[in-house]
């Protein structure tokens, strides 16, 4: 373990001085920033013209709730593939690996080193926006997000499916077919989700099925619909008010969840065999 | 015995990276391993530290198999292309693969203050590796492969990237390494560092040891015998073959003493120039009393031993 925990510090380490670090920091300060002054903008105006009851109101804030969080999702998932894809591809193929493997460690320990280095990192990433975004609402609109810690830790979940995919595939894959191989297979996921979203709504079993088929070959976007479905209003969706392009018209099951967890361990140690068995 | 290799053997495809190794090092010895690019050096490095499996045969190191973490703390590695991270400092590069060989604070602190100093880089430590030239990257591998004290030590191509100064001074450290007892395995394709430093070389060709043994022992068994003679009839040349190989065969320019009054004309006279490659020195006797036997005058017989270039280059030209 001790091997792990000294990978995790370089890649933690390396983070830091090349300065990502800030950038991310910086940029996340700004990202909420903007969506503070836009939400107390709208909010404002939304509030001064409405028309109805509360539920009305809540419409637009779970619109914008869902906007932010589903942005922030897709940072997260950009993070995952960039600050991986070239962590064990790039320094293979550049030869600086080979002074790492030949210290007293088992080669699995760099991997799940560098995993768990880049995981933390992105789990912080991703409750730090998010828990400041929804903190964000309550202090404008007084509005409590609903199930946050389970949203959250859907939103870090589907990080992980991404980033230990994109380990995995950097253990056999350059780094340039890594990076397309892994931002595919998300592409596939995102837009199987919308043909089970629209399947559906229009009660079409086909599409249903050949979503949840590209889920179970790459459950990332599931994970964001349950985490969308969660944070509704039940109480919206029973007067239909919950259709927003971000949200969830239904949501995958806990079992897609629990399915979700083992693929990404299943992931990970495929990847701990994979740069295990081969020449470095 | 620290390294041991039985039939080692590595392909990629159809291509034969290395053919059958099988060798021994010993401890505290400096083994050099010779051979041309793409003979498949590294490729033997790499199987012995267990960076590339080998695709048959069997390697040991320190008793081990190559790779093994129980071992690999006392092992240490320079690699031919190493790659350094441009970001670090090189006091804090050096810190980390201390605390990746599990060394404690206290020791890393000392052993990367000393060996900063041993390779010249004290002034430097706070420098980030990215501001560094290719000797001063060299200097800094250098110093990561002794960070951990090893027992074992590999080092490939050291002084690729080194100015004279900096050759000179990694064969200091080489010379150091033995007195300590470190047992060096050093891939090379420069020979004279080789020949000053190594106890004993295996010269490789396409994948396969083609000479192994002790430099003297080596070299020993390749002598030329360079001949200046006169009156050398065509029968008594070609008894050269009992002796050894005629490398070379040439005009010396030089002329003798008529023979029979046809001197000039016939060319009966003309001191030939033979370059013999003969087993040993121990030849020169009875070869003499061939060519004086054979009515021959002898202008000049001197065995000399080939250096390890020249064995090297003779050994390159050979068909295999």
């Amino acid at each position: 373990m001790r091997s792990v925990f000294e990978i995790a510090r370089l890649t933690f380490l390396e983070a830091r001085m090349r300065k990502m670090l800030w950038a991310i920091v910086l940029l996340g300060i700004a990202f909420l920033a903007l969506y503070a002054i836009g939400f107390h903008l709208i909010y404002t105006d939304i509030r001064a013209h409405m028309v109805g009851g509360a539920a009305r109101l809540l419409e637009p804030v779970n619109f914008f709730v869902l906007a932010g969080l589903y942005a922030i999702n897709f940072l997260v998932v950009m993070l995952a593939v960039l600050t991986s894809v070239d962590t064990i591809a790039g320094e293979i193929a550049s030869g600086a690996i080979q002074t790492i493997a030949t210290k007293p460690l088992r080669r699995g320990a760099i991997v799940v080193g560098k995993w768990l280095g880049l995981a933390l990192m992105l789990a912080v990433f991703t409750v730090a926006m998010c828990a400041a975004l929804m903190l964000i609402v309550k202090l404008e609109a007084d509005y409590t997000v609903r199930n946050p810690i389970q949203a959250i830790g859907l939103i870090v979940l589907e990080g992980l499916i991404v980033l230990t995919l994109s380990i995995l595939g950097g253990t056999r894959l350059s780094t340039l077919t890594n990076g397309v191989v892994v931002f595919m297979l998300y592409g596939l996921a995102f837009i199987a989700g919308w043909i089970e979203q629209i399947g559906s709504m229009l009660r079409s079993e086909a599409a249903v099925n050949i979503g949840i088929a590209v889920s179970l070959l790459m459950p990332s976007e599931a994970m964001w619909k349950r985490a969308a479905y969660l944070l509704q209003p039940p109480f919206l969706r029973e007067l239909g008010l919950d259709a927003t392009p971000f949200g969830a018209a239904s949501a995958p099951s806990e079992a897609m969840v629990v399915y979700a967890v083992l693929y990404t361990a299943l992931a990970l140690w495929i990847a701990i065999k994979e740069f295990s068995r081969r020449d470095l | 015995m620290l390294i041991e290799t039985h039939d080692l053997r590595k392909t990629y495809g159809p291509t034969v990276a290395v053919e059958r190794l099988t060798l021994s090092v010993g401890a505290g010895e400096v083994f050099g391993f010779l051979g041309p690019n793409g003979a498949g050096k590294t490729t033997t490095v790499k199987m012995l530290l267990g960076l590339a499996a080998p695709t048959a045969g069997q390697a040991r190191i320190l008793g081990r198999p190559p790779g093994d973490p129980a071992i690999m703390g006392r092992v240490g590695f320079l690699p031919e292309q190493f790659r350094f991270p441009p970001w670090i400092t090189a006091a804090d590069f050096l810190d980390i693969h201390g605390r990746l060989c599990g060394m404690a604070a206290a020791e890393r602190r000392t052993r990367t203050a000393a060996l900063l100093a041993r390779v010249g880089l004290a002034d430097r430590a706070n420098s980030r590796l990215g501001e560094f030239s290719k000797g001063m990257l060299q200097r800094i591998g250098l110093a990561q492969a002794l960070l951990n004290r090893p027992a074992l030590v590999f080092l490939d191509e050291p002084t690729s990237g080194l100015d004279p100064l900096g050759r000179h001074e990694v064969r200091d450290l080489i010379r150091e390494l033995r007195g300590d007892g470190v047992t060096v395995f050093l891939n090379s394709h420069f020979l004279s560092e080789v020949e000053v430093t190594c106890d004993r070389v295996a010269i490789v060709k396409r994948g396969r040891v083609v000479r192994l043994g002790a430099l003297d022992e080596l070299t020993r068994h390749a002598t030329e015998i360079e001949l200046r003679v006169a009156g050398l009839t065509p029968e008594a040349a070609t008894g050269l073959a009992q002796w050894g190989r005629v490398v070379r065969d040439q005009e010396s320019g030089i002329r003798g003493p008529e023979a029979g009054g046809r001197g000039q004309e016939t060319g009966a006279t003309e001191v030939v120039r033979i370059v013999m490659a003969v087993a040993g020195e121990d030849v020169a006797p009875a070869l003499a009393a061939y060519l004086t036997g054979a009515g021959a005058q002898i202008y000049a017989l001197a065995p000399r031993r080939l250096s390890l270039e020249e064995l090297f280059m003779r050994v390159m030209q050979e068909e295999t």
